[in-house]
C-alpha cells in the first residue's frame, strides 16, 4: 500500500526497488491534502468575496459568487464607521498601542523569571515555578469577579485609564506564566559552565544576566513578543469585560464584534471587511515570522 | 550571611512577579469563591453602599438545579466532546498525509496552521455567515454551497437547533484548533527515529504491527499533551460563541457566556459561582497533568 513504500524510501534498506514501480499513494495523498486545503480556505474566500460585494449582490442565491460590480463600500464604511456603527481605523490604532508596551514589559519579566529560575536558582525555586505556571492554567473567569472590583478600584484610587492602559497592566500580569515558561525552556539550554565561568571573574547575578544571558536571548524573545503579540491581539475576553466603550476606548475585537452584531440583518460586507483589517496585523507576522510563531506554540504546549 | 548574598539577589529579581501572580491569581480566586458564597445579588451591593450576608453554597445548588444552568454544562460537554474528537482527528490526520513527504509541503503546513493566527471574534464573523439557518431558497452560507454540490440533504439550521446547536460552533473551533494539533503530531512523526522503523521492518512487522506497536506508543506523550491542551481550551470557549450567536441565544449558552450575563445584571455572587464551578472542572483536568510533567521534571 501507499504507506508501505514511502517508509521503504525513507530507510532506503530494505532492499526492495521503489522506483520502478509507479507509487499511487503519492498523488492520493495529495489530492486528499488538496481537498482540505481548499476546505480550510473556504471562509477566506467568503470573507474577501463579500467584503467587495454591494448592496446589489444581496439576495441568497448569489451568495457564493464573485460581486457584479467589485465595490470598496464596506471598506470605507468598516475603515470610517458609518452612523451606528464604530469605525475600525482608530480602534486598530488603540490596539497597536496596547499589545507593543503588553507584550515589551511581559516579555523582559519573563526573561528575567526563567534566567534566575533555571540557571540562578534558590531553595524550593522549582515550587516556585509550578506556583508561577499555574496561572497560566487557569480559567479568567475564575478570577474575573473581584478583578472587576480591583481594576474598578485602580481606575480611582491610581488613576489608571478605563481601556487600553487598564488592559496592558493584565496582559502584562497574566502574561508572567507563559513568558516565564518559554525563557525557563531556553534557558536551561543554556550551559551552565557559561553562568558558573561568569560567577567565578567575579560578576554578580545582574552583571551575568545582562552580559551574558541577555544577548544570547534574541532568538527567545522574538518567540515571546510574537506569542504575546498575536495573543494580546486576539483577545477578547479581557477586552470585553475591561476595554471600556467600542467606539473610543476599546481594543480592536471588541469594534469588531460590535459592528458584527450591528450590521447582522442589513449588510455582511462591512463585518467580513473589518474582520480582514482585524486580522491582517496577526497574519502578517505569521506570514512573515511564521517560524518563530510555530515555536511559540510548541514551547507553550510541551512543558518542560 | 552568605547565603542571603547567594540567594538574595534571584528572589528580589522574581518578587515582583511573585506579587503580581499571587494577587492576581491567588488572592483573586480566593475573593472569587469568597463573593461566591454571599448574596451579592444587586449592584449597590457590590460597590458595598448595601449589606450583603453570607450564605454558604446556596448559589452552587441553586446554579446546579437550574434547567437553563444545565442546559450550559451539558453544551459544554457537547462542544467539548466534539472540539477535541475533531481536531484530534483531522490534526492526526494531516500530519500523517504530511509525514510522507508531500510535495508542497510547507504551503500545505502553513495554511492548516493559519487559522490560530485569527482571533475567533474575526473567524466567527465570516462563520456566522457559514451557519446561517436558512434553507431551500432563502439558504446561504454552507447551505447554499451544499445545494450547489448536490448534498441538500445535509442542509440544516446549525445553531439554531436548541440541542444541538452548540455542536455547529464545535465546527469553526476545530477548524481554528486542527492545524495546532497537526504540527504537534507533525513534530511527534518526525521525532521517531528512522533506526526504530527500520527495526520493526527487519524483525517483519506489517504495517498495522508498525503502527500499533512503535509509532503509536512513540506519539502518546504528544497525544496526551494535545488532549490536554484542547480540553482546556474548550472550557474556556467564550469568544466565538459571543461573535458567532452572541450572548442572549439560550440554544448556544455556555457557563462563560452565563457568567458575562449575570455579571452585566449585576448577579456577581452566581457569576463568581460559575467562575469557581469553571476551575474546579479545569482543575480536574489540569492538576494530574501537571503532577505528571513535574514529575517527569525530576527524572
Amino acid at each position: 500500500m501507499a504507506v508501505d513504500t514511502s517508509i521503504t524510501q525513507r530507510s532506503g534498506d530494505t532492499g526492495r526497488i521503489v522506483g520502478k514501480r509507479f507509487d499511487w499513494g503519492r498523488p492520493v495523498r495529495f489530492i486528499i491534502l488538496l481537498f482540505f486545503l481548499i476546505v480550510v480556505l473556504i471562509p477566506v474566500y467568503v470573507l474577501l468575496v463579500t467584503s467587495f460585494k454591494g448592496i446589489g449582490d444581496a439576495q441568497a442565491v448569489r451568495a457564493w459568487d464573485l460581486p457584479q460590480v467589485w465595490t470598496l463600500e464596506n471598506w470605507k464604511s468598516a475603515w470610517q464607521g458609518t452612523p451606528g456603527l464604530p469605525a475600525v481605523a482608530p480602534a486598530l490604532a488603540r490596539t497597536a498601542l496596547m499589545v507593543v508596551p503588553a507584550a515589551i514589559i511581559s516579555s523582559f519579566l519573563g526573561s528575567m523569571n526563567g534566567f534566575v529560575l533555571a540557571r540562578w536558582r534558590f531553595p524550593y525555586s522549582n515550587i516556585v515555578f509550578t506556583l508561577l505556571l499555574f496561572g497560566m492554567f487557569i480559567p479568567y473567569q475564575a478570577v474575573m469577579v473581584p478583578l472587576y472590583r480591583l481594576v474598578l478600584s485602580m481606575q480611582t484610587t491610581l488613576h489608571l485609564g478605563v481601556g487600553i492602559p487598564s488592559l496592558i497592566v493584565l496582559h502584562v500580569i497574566y502574561g508572567i506564566p507563559i513568558t516565564t515558561l518559554i525563557f525557563r525552556n531556553y534557558y536551561e539550554s543554556v550551559p551552565q559552565e557559561l553562568i558558573e565561568a561568569s560567577r567565578v571573574d567575579g560578576a554578580g547575578m545582574l552583571r551575568t544576566y545582562a552580559w551574558v544571558v541577555l544577548p544570547i536571548s534574541i532568538p527567545s524573545f522574538v518567540v515571546v513578543l510574537i506569542w504575546q503579540f498575536t495573543s494580546a491581539w486576539n483577545d477578547y475576553l479581557f477586552a470585553v469585560y475591561f476595554g471600556g466603550n467600542a467606539a473610543s476606548q476599546a481594543p480592536v475585537t471588541v469594534t469588531l464584534n460590535t459592528i458584527a452584531q450591528g450590521s447582522m440583518l442589513a449588510n455582511y460586507g462591512a463585518a467580513m471587511a473589518g474582520a480582514l483589517l482585524a486580522s491582517l496585523p496577526t497574519l502578517i507576522v505569521y506570514i512573515f515570522l511564521g517560524k518563530y510563531f510555530v515555536g511559540g506554540l510548541m514551547s507553550g504546549s510541551v512543558k518542560g | 550571611m552568605r547565603k542571603l548574598k547567594r540567594y538574595g539577589p534571584p528572589i528580589l529579581l522574581i518578587s515582583p512577579s511573585l506579587f503580581l501572580i499571587g494577587l492576581f491569581v491567588y488572592v483573586l480566586i480566593f475573593s472569587s469563591a469568597q463573593t461566591s458564597m454571599t448574596d451579592i445579588y444587586t449592584n449597590p451591593q457590590f460597590a458595598g453602599t448595601r449589606p450583603h450576608t453570607f450564605v454558604w453554597f446556596t448559589n452552587f445548588i441553586d446554579l446546579l438545579k437550574d434547567g437553563d444552568f444545565q442546559h450550559s454544562l451539558k453544551n459544554l460537554l457537547l462542544y467539548t466532546l466534539v472540539f477535541i474528537t475533531g481536531a484530534m482527528f483531522f490534526g492526526f490526520l494531516w500530519a500523517w498525509l504530511l509525514d510522507k513527504r508531500a510535495r508542497f509541503e510547507g504551503v500545505f503546513r502553513s495554511v492548516f496552521l493559519f487559522p490560530m493566527a485569527v482571533s475567533s471574534v474575526a473567524a466567527g464573523v465570516v462563520w456566522r455567515w457559514l451557519l446561517n439557518s436558512n434553507v431551500g431558497d432563502r439558504a446561504t452560507g454552507l447551505n447554499r454551497l451544499f445545494q450547489m454540490v448536490g448534498l441538500d440533504f445535509l442542509e440544516n439550521k446549525w445553531t439554531n437547533n436548541i440541542s444541538f446547536g452548540i455542536v455547529a460552533v464545535a465546527i469553526p473551533a476545530i477548524w481554528q484548533m486542527s492545524g495546532y494539533i497537526m504540527a504537534l503530531f507533525l513534530a511527534g512523526f518526525r521525532g521517531i527515529p528512522t533506526e526504530l522503523r527500520e527495526a520493526a521492518r527487519v524483525d517483519g512487522a506489517n504495517e498495522f504491527k508498525l503502527y500499533r506497536y512503535v509509532i503509536f506508543p512513540q506519539l502518546s506523550p504528544v497525544a496526551l499533551s494535545a488532549l490536554i491542551i484542547l480540553g482546556h481550551m474548550s472550557l474556556k470557549v467564550f469568544d466565538l460563541i459571543m461573535a458567532i450567536t452572541g450572548a442572549k441565544f439560550y440554544p448556544t449558552k455556555v457557563p462563560a457566556v452565563d457568567m458575562y450575563n449575570l455579571m452585566t445584571e449585576g448577579n456577581f455572587a452566581n457569576a463568581a459561582a460559575v467562575g469557581i464551578i469553571l476551575l474546579l472542572v479545569v482543575l480536574v483536568l489540569i492538576v494530574p497533568y501537571l503532577i505528571h510533567t513535574a514529575r517527569g521534571d525530576k527524572r
